[in-house]
């Protein structure tokens, strides 16, 4: 009954936040709004999202965010100094395969999500049966390096979040 | 405002800017499709998040209120950039045909997701 109400209870408790942060003040009358969408939202797009992802280990969500922040001030160094200071023709660029080890579709958009912010790779496309992603980098000095670093660094924190 | 607040949020905006710009840069200096998406995909969003780093802290010290909106920007930037990325790849894929039989191999029996469903 409960999970029928609210299908998914963590997006219901998501959007409630978003429409105070949006309205920019705590009001009563604005909590009351935010709740009514909390609740209608979900249940109007449950359809398209029958799945309940599993979320757990809140400490490593933390743990992954903060990697993923400074992966992105460092990768923004790294581009705009190959932006700046190298001849685009000298770029080391190329398409890598990457095979995965998550299974739900939650933890891959994340990680293909992941990929796109940081170091000098964009996620490209998935193969066909969701157990690959193709990834372009930028620069590359080989793809067993970046396959292994993108394994380490995100794939493993995302299975202990997701799975 | 003190000094060094003053010089915090003006340090933010500059980065921001200079971010931001060698990031339009990068789209217009690179050869190809491909390199060209790395510029915007990424310097934006450090340019991006410094300015609204900047514009933050601006509130905080100089306004009378904390605003919250500048969070919700960097989420929805976070959401929307890489899928805008993602989906350009995938036009480009499809279009390309030097890149389309360039890619490497899935790996598994099936092929990558855009050519395969063409089938």
């Amino acid at each position: 009954m409960l999970l029928r109400l609210f299908p998914h209870p963590l997006l219901s408790v998501w959007i409630v936040a978003v429409w105070v942060l949006l309205a920019n003040e705590v009001t009563f009358g604005q909590l009351v709004l935010g709740l009514i969408l909390g609740v209608l939202i979900p249940l109007a797009t449950s359809a398209y999202w029958p799945g309940r992802p599993r979320v757990g280990a809140p400490l490593m969500m933390i743990e992954f965010m903060l990697v993923v922040l400074w992966d992105i001030v460092v990768s923004n160094i790294q581009v705009a100094s190959l932006i700046l200071f190298r001849r685009g023709d000298s770029l080391q660029s190329r398409f890598i395969t990457l095979p995965l080890d998550l299974r739900s579709p939650e933890a891959i958009t994340v990680l293909a999500g992941t990929i796109t912010m940081t170091p000098g790779t964009v996620s490209a496309d998935v193969s066909a049966d969701g157990r690959a992603l193709l990834v372009h980098c930028l620069e590359t000095d080989g793809a067993e390096a970046t396959v292994a670093q993108i394994k380490q660094r995100y794939e493993r924190r995302l299975k202990r979040i997701f799975e | 405002m003190h000094w060094i607040g003053e010089a915090a949020v003006t340090a933010l905006i500059l980065i921001g800017a200079f971010f931001l710009l060698v990031g339009s840069f990068g789209l217009a200096k690179l050869p190809d499709m491909m390199r060209r998406l790395h510029g915007p995909s990424k310097s934006t969003t450090l340019g991006i998040g410094s300015l609204l780093i900047a514009s933050m802290a601006y509130f905080a010290i100089a306004g009378d209120h904390i605003s919250f909106h500048e969070l919700l920007i960097t989420i929805f930037l976070f959401l929307t950039a890489p899928v805008t990325a993602h989906m350009l790849a995938k036009a480009h894929i499809l279009r390309s045909q030097a890149d389309r039989s360039s890619l490497p191999p899935t790996d598994r029996p099936s092929g990558w997701a855009t050519l395969d469903s063409e089938k």
